[in-house]
């Protein structure tokens, strides 16, 4: 007889240790996939943080100046030109030319409009280097293969080592992915247009989603009638919740810009179609919060003469309120994570100026992901996986803050 | 006191986006939509004039070639695009559409671009005929030159398809039909392959009928594998290739270009895929890229004149132009000084 308990209690523990090691199997599986993510991710993006550049001496005459319009790009070109490229035709001056950023230019003149007293003083500027002779010291370059198949021919990287020699490269840490909108060039393209258009966007959708959602979840839940109207209600509200983003795209292009007539590409309208898609989860995860109040405090409150208004309001939302705050968070971020809906309103677009307003064009962070990994230019590979890790570092930022605001406002029983 | 405090930030917040300004609404930045093959020379442009001059940069939508006649065509004012590029010539009744809703058009030919088929350096170097891609990648090929019986493809390598190349098993990634590098693809390649047998070359000149019936014979391709349809994502196709060297890949010159180290071009009726050979013609899949501009639009948004002669000056579209190094294949003189003056003249285009 005991040895039958014995064998029954042993097959039970045995069951639990495994069960046990079950789950801190798929948490270690889970947590793996994790890091891998996060750690490919950074690896790849390592070389998208440093720019090479050439600490170029400039010569800035009072005779060059004295033109209304100053030629930048010549201005440049002459300075560079006094590096010895040993050049004597058109073809070879252009390759070496093509070295440096074609932005270059453009960062002269607004370091000389922001200081005019450099103008007829010889003064230092770092140059940068264009995408492929960046590169090049980056990464070097496979020297068996034939010349002609050669991002860079035997000339320029001649000027590059020569250049290394001279001590004039110098590796630094690339500002302008985060201070620069949209470029075509590697080298000048940042984040911050795209970071801008998505807060933008997701401040209109938080703006729209969330008292809606809260106050058509507080009505359904506490005062609305029991009635097939309710019902047929609630039943679309959960569907809508499930429903691909790319349909709330089509609705907004239909409704917003060619119903309400407003402006394409804006955060304005981008806000609206993503609080469609924002304003179900708010209202699932509201009713649910709601229900989870014990139902002693809104007896309590009803039995002292609260009126139905003032339990909600003074009991029953504040004690909802963390798992309130939770779900809009995580609706909030499944929206700045999405860019299906943004596709048909005219956000997936290269935005170069830095949006200002919420009827400036504007694009979003995932877009601007996706529209790197479609450029050719190989240096936008590394640029596509620092642009996602700053995807990542916000929606941490965000869920970060679900949890202190759950901390907070968290009430124990 | 707190109360109303919080009352009123609340409502403020609720109304905002619908009070605040809604200044760069109607102003003069132009708009620009259209085929996701232009976009990165049409972008480049809109970088440098936004640059250099005291204009606002273009905004540059991608939205493919048809999608962009659309909205183009919709209208007038400045709710709708004042550019569409495209990657084939403006259709006829997208033209009509236009007309209709009074729209005058200026058509820019930008350049070329090649269409390549290229695999990993790591394998062989294909020499194929449209001929041979066409019998690789359609759905139903005649059984012979003279008889127009259609069987499914039977082709499962190259060597079946032709005894010259190697036995490897017929691998293709490609663009979706919704791309038009696909369109471009198939009206180039396979039409011109499928015209080398002699029953559906007699078919597509006997009558309309005809001619549709062999359209559909030769630009419909297989679906059983051997062709994958990879995305619209060129840089996604080229790595896959590098995974594996036995694959083919197609897709825009500038991206072969670009990994030229990695990459070889397929010959094509034994011409390479090479920036000259390309713009002499010699080298048959290659499309001409357009833009087209709204005429109607000039007088509202002045910056659009400008826009169109830095897009069509010497140092973009001509043949040592920025453009040229982002791997557009630029035109030849005589055809670019021709484009030059008939867009500085606003020459409007009739169909």
């Amino acid at each position: 007889m005991s040895k039958n308990i014995n064998s029954m209690m042993l097959k039970r523990q045995s069951a639990e240790k495994r069960f046990r090691f079950y789950g801190q199997a798929s948490l270690a599986i889970a947590l793996i996939m994790l890091v891998v993510i996060i750690s490919s991710m950074t690896y790849r993006s390592i070389p998208a943080f440093t720019n090479y550049g050439l600490n170029l001496s400039i010569n800035l005459s009072k005779e060059n100046i004295a033109q209304d319009n100053i030629n930048y790009r010549r201005l440049i070109r002459d300075n560079i030109s006094l590096l010895d490229s040993g050049c004597d035709d058109r073809k070879c001056r252009k390759e070496f030319l093509r070295l440096f950023s074609s932005g270059a230019a453009y960062e002269l003149r607004d370091t000389i409009e922001n200081d005019p007293s450099l103008i007829g003083k010889d003064f230092s500027k770092f140059i940068l280097f264009s995408d492929d002779a960046d590169l090049f010291y980056k990464f070097g370059i496979d020297n068996s293969l034939p010349e002609s198949e050669r991002r860079l021919n035997d000339r320029e990287i001649t000027w590059l080592n020569g250049f290394k020699e001279l001590g004039l490269v110098e590796k630094r840490f690339s500002t302008n992915l985060f201070t620069n909108g949209d470029s075509r060039e590697p080298e000048i393209a940042g984040v911050l247009g795209a970071v801008i258009g998505s807060l933008l966007t997701i401040l209109i959708t938080l703006i729209i989603s969330f008292p809606i959602g809260v106050l058509s979840a507080i009505y359904l839940e506490s005062f609305a009638p029991k009635n097939k109207l309710t019902d047929f209600t609630e039943v679309n509200i959960n569907n809508l919740a499930a429903v691909p983003s790319i349909v709330f795209g089509l609705l907004g292009l239909a409704l917003f810009i060619n119903f309400f007539g407003m402006p394409r590409s804006a955060p304005l309208v981008g806000g609206c179609v993503l609080s469609l898609m924002t304003l179900p989860v708010i209202i699932i995860a509201t009713r649910a919060s709601l229900q989870s109040v014990p139902p002693s405090i809104r007896e309590a409150a009803l039995a002292v003469g609260a009126s139905e208004m003032q339990v909600v309001f003074q009991h029953l939302l504040p004690a909802a309120l963390p798992g309130i705050l939770t779900g809009t968070i995580i609706g909030l971020a499944r929206a700045f994570g999405e860019s299906a809906p943004l596709l048909l309103i005219g956000m997936v677009a290269f935005v170069v100026d830095i949006p200002g307003s919420f009827t400036d064009p504007a694009t979003a962070l995932p877009v601007q992901v996706y529209l790197w990994a479609d450029s050719p230019e190989r240096a936008f590979v590394a640029k596509t996986s620092a642009a996602t890790l700053v995807l990542i570092f916000l929606l941490i930022i965000i869920n970060l803050a679900a949890v202190i605001l759950r901390k907070k406002y968290q009430l124990k029983w | 006191m707190k109360k109303s405090l919080k009352k009123v930030l609340f409502v403020s917040l609720l109304i905002s986006p619908f009070i605040l300004p809604q200044e760069g609404y109607a102003n003069d930045q132009i708009r620009i939509v259209g085929s996701s093959t232009v976009f990165p020379f049409s972008t480049a442009v809109a970088e440098e004039f936004g640059r250099s001059t005291k204009f606002k940069t273009p905004i540059v939508e991608s939205t493919g070639s048809g999608g962009g006649m659309k909205l183009f065509c919709s209208g007038i004012g400045f709710e709708y695009p004042d550019i569409t590029n495209a990657s084939r010539k403006i259709k006829q009744n997208e033209y009509n559409t236009c007309s209709e809703n009074g729209i005058r058009i200026i058509e820019v030919k930008v350049g070329y671009d090649g269409i390549v088929l290229a695999n990993s350096k790591k394998g062989t170097l294909y020499n194929l005929t449209t001929r041979d891609i066409y019998l690789a990648l359609a759905k139903e090929i005649p059984v012979n030159d003279n008889d127009l019986t259609l069987i499914d493809n039977p082709n499962k390598t190259w060597k079946d398809v032709n005894a010259e190349l190697p036995n490897i098993k017929i691998e293709v990634l490609g663009p979706p039909p919704t791309s038009g590098t696909r369109d471009a693809f198939v009206e180039l390649a396979m039409d011109s392959g499928a015209k080398s047998f002699t029953a559906l070359k007699d078919l597509r000149s006997s009558s309309k009928e005809g001619k549709g019936e062999f359209k559909r014979i030769a630009r419909t391709i297989r679906e059983d594998g051997s062709y994958i349809e990879a995305g619209e994502n060129d840089n996604l196709i080229v790595q896959k290739l590098e995974a594996n060297p036995n694959a083919i890949g197609i897709f825009g010159y500038s991206f072969l270009e670009q990994n030229s180290d990695k990459l070889q071009g397929s010959n094509v009726n034994g011409v390479e895929p090479e920036f000259e050979k390309i713009l002499s013609g010699d080298y048959v899949i290659s499309r001409s890229l357009y833009f087209y501009i709204k005429k109607n639009h000039i007088r509202i948004k002045p910056s659009l004149l400008n826009f169109a002669k830095e897009f069509t000056s010497e140092g973009a579209m001509g043949f040592d132009g920025y453009l040229a190094d982002k791997g557009l294949i630029p035109l030849s003189e005589n055809e670019y000084e021709e484009v030059k003056i008939n867009t500085i003249n606003l020459v409007e285009l009739e169909l």
